[in-house]
């Protein structure tokens, strides 16, 4: 996992390659194989209109702000990939809700992917996600 | 690398013509010799717009010497690009015939000599001469500051930066951006920010509690020039409370945030900007991927990692402008704006020969008189460089090899750690070492230097996190600095591999054995972002080996092996 993590990161430079990685990559490792089939009965998300925002280099590991919007989406969760247990917020639209969009911080315990996965109307799954750097601070120039 | 035998070729070659010199007079008529101030300023006006960049200048008013780096290496997609092209392959590069001024000023090998021969570079005064000349070929050119301003001098310290903004405010630019301006403290910063009469910018600055742009810094500033609706976008340095202390400025989160950065400029555009310019903390890696993702952006002017090139970098539609550091050099980029539309530019590069452009006499009595309580301090003489004393470089620099040695003995430690910072001149060999020389490589808010004990393992996870600070191949992921400074322990790094596997050969020099994960350390280091850090400011550990050691010879430092 950490190869492909690490691949995917120096593909990502140029464009959005990192969308087109299947999420398969994630859900081999324990223990998120079972809370990502819990939510999608084991279908594989793809890619589509969701949009995860998180620092690249978290300022503060202990509350990492993020936000995910995904136009039509009933309901979204954020799994922290690296974090003991993964999963770290749920949140689910009304037909009513004016707009799919949610933001709050999350716990960081390393360095690791952030992965949200949103749930449309008709049943399907979509994800996205960001590397999160989680650093003990450096010296800048 | 230059070789050794390459180094004798080019210092004989230097000597065959300007002949054997100490210090004098003799330097300054040799560089009036070669160098004109019409020389320097020479430039066909050009287009509709014109744009002046000084970025980094670290509070440096009055001149220097600054050696730029010979190891400065890029990683990922920009291994072997500018700007971490160094010494005769940057020559190469940009035509630049050895021996002459440009290779003084833009590369490392040969400085000494070159050094005396050229002079110091830099100092307000002359690059009020240079601004004065740009505003009477183009009155409404825009003078734009990219921070890292208000930092790095003992006048600066001991007046929280005010001499620095009493200089600049008759410089008048028409907009800033931060970084280490933030070290002072949020409320002096506050206090400074709304004495200046020029705008201070930041579209990545927030409010840290509500993450949402923060009120005293304003995204982006609308001017017009030439007619043209001008849009001056400001992007501070993006991990401030990461590479400095956060408990400083609490108040404020920072980051790249691309996403908003894209917004403001549709925004702009939105709004009928003719030019769009952002003013840029990024460092210049960042600049260069984020020219390429953020679209309709016509002139990035980069500033953050110090580096000095000759020409524009064109990335697309967008030109990005890297004026180098400590007052070393001013841009001119003069573009033709049309339809909202940039269709061309010409550009220079001027660097400030101190002995070949005139001081501007308001400018210089200005900061003669900022210095004047404070001049008995700054001219006593501590030491004597027996070489040369430099900063730059990915892993280490004599003045860092300098300062981890009073370290080690003035804090009776086993190994010492001093951070990767870019800024602080150089001192030529002979050079007598005045306290204004050391605190313009020590000068911060955050000064103390402590004297801890770290594990061998925490000092490999010390290691690993800076390393990847710089070496991740992802420029997002960098903070622009160098690789922490190590005194008695060397180690083997590989940059390729990834994080945690980089650094290996942990040895503590004094006994060569291998350094134990399990067994402690002692470690004195300085600057650390931790609040409530104990131990004097290292400018008197400094002070206190210089005084003792009288003449300082620092030998060639061969400690850390790098696999690129």
């Amino acid at each position: 996992m950490e190869l492909t993590r690490r691949q995917t990161l120096i593909a990502g430079i140029g464009a959005a390659a990192a969308m087109v990685l299947p999420i398969r990559a994630f859900a081999q490792d324990a223990p998120m194989v079972g809370e990502l089939a819990e939510f999608t009965g084991g279908a594989e998300p793809g890619t589509g209109d969701i949009t995860l925002t998180a620092p690249e280099i978290a300022e503060n590991g202990n509350t990492v702000p993020i936000e995910v919007s995904a136009p039509g989406a009933a309901e979204i969760r954020v799994y922290a990939l690296g974090n003991p247990v993964p999963g770290v917020a749920a949140f689910t639209f009304g037909p009513l809700a004016a707009s799919q969009a949610a933001s709050t911080r999350i716990r960081l315990a390393t360095t690791q992917e952030v992965l949200a996965v949103a749930k449309l109307q008709d049943g399907s799954f979509i994800a996205d996600r960001k590397e999160v750097k989680v650093t003990i601070g450096g010296c800048g120039g | 690398m230059i070789s050794r035998r390459d180094f004798l070729q080019a210092a004989m070659a230097t000597s065959a013509i300007y002949g054997a010199s100490g210090f004098g007079n003799w330097g300054r008529l040799a560089a009036q010799q070669v160098l004109t101030q019409d020389q320097l300023l020479e430039f066909e006006t050009f287009g509709n717009v014109s744009l002046i960049h000084l970025t980094d200048i670290h509070a440096q008013l009055v001149p220097i010497y600054f050696r730029e780096p010979e190891i400065n290496i890029g990683v990922g997609a920009n291994k072997g690009e500018v700007p971490h092209i160094t010494g005769a392959d940057f020559r190469r590069l940009y035509g630049i015939e050895d021996g002459s001024p440009s290779h003084y000023a833009l590369t490392y090998d040969d400085f000494a000599a070159l050094g005396k021969t050229y002079g110091r570079m830099g100092g307000l005064d002359r690059i009020a001469t240079v601004v004065k000349a740009i505003r009477a070929a183009r009155p409404d050119a825009l003078l734009l500051d990219g921070g890292d301003t208000w930092h790095g001098s003992y006048g600066c310290y001991h007046t929280a930066g005010q001499d620095v903004v009493n200089a600049m405010s008759l410089l008048k630019p028409d907009a800033m951006t931060f970084h280490w301006e933030f070290t002072l403290g949020t409320e002096r910063l506050l206090e400074l920010v709304g004495q200046v009469p020029f705008a201070s910018l930041g579209q990545n600055i927030f409010d840290a509690e509500w993450d949402e742009p923060a009120e005293a810094f304003k995204p982006y500033e609308w001017f017009e020039a030439g007619g043209q609706k001008i849009a001056v976008i400001g992007q501070a340095f993006p991990y401030m409370p990461i590479a400095n202390p956060g408990w400083m400025f609490p108040e404020y989160s920072f980051g790249i945030r691309e996403e908003t950065m894209q917004e403001t400029v549709d925004t702009v555009r939105g709004e009928g900007a003719d030019l769009v310019v952002l003013l840029s903390h990024n460092g210049f890696d960042v600049d260069k991927q984020m020219a390429g993702r953020v679209t309709g952006i016509d002139v990035i002017l980069s500033g953050h990692t110090h580096d000095a090139l000759p020409e524009p970098y064109v990335v697309g539609d967008t030109i990005i402008i890297a004026t180098g550091s400590n007052g070393k050099f001013v841009s001119r980029v003069d573009l033709d704006v049309r339809d909202g539309k940039m269709m061309g530019f010409r550009h220079k590069l001027i660097p400030i020969f101190s002995d070949v452009i005139e001081p501007d006499a308001e400018m210089a009595a200005q900061v003669a008189a900022d210095r004047e309580p404070y001049k008995a301090e700054l001219e006593e003489v501590l030491g004597t460089a027996d070489g040369l004393l430099y900063r730059r470089g990915n892993f280490n620099g004599t003045w860092d090899d300098l300062i981890c040695d009073a370290l080690l003995e003035e804090r009776d430690a086993e190994i010492a750690l001093s951070p990767g910072v870019r800024w602080g001149p150089s001192i030529l060999p002979g050079q007598p070492i005045t306290r204004e020389d050391v605190w313009n490589v020590t000068s911060m808010t955050y000064p103390n230097a402590y004297r801890t004990e770290m594990s061998g393992e925490f000092l490999k996870i010390v290691m690993e996190d800076v390393a990847d600070n710089i070496f991740n191949p992802n420029p997002y992921y960098q903070q622009g600095g160098d690789m922490v400074r190590v005194g008695g322990m060397g180690y083997r790094i590989e940059l390729s591999k990834p994080q945690g596997q980089r650094i290996s050969d942990m040895t503590l020099l004094k006994t060569g054995e291998a350094i134990d994960p399990a067994r402690n350390y002692v470690v004195a280091g300085w600057a650390s972002v931790n609040e409530g850090t104990e131990g004097p400011p290292i400018w008197d550990v400094v002070e206190a080996w210089l005084k003792r050691n009288g003449t300082v010879t620092v030998g060639q430092n061969t400690s850390v092996e790098v696999i690129e």
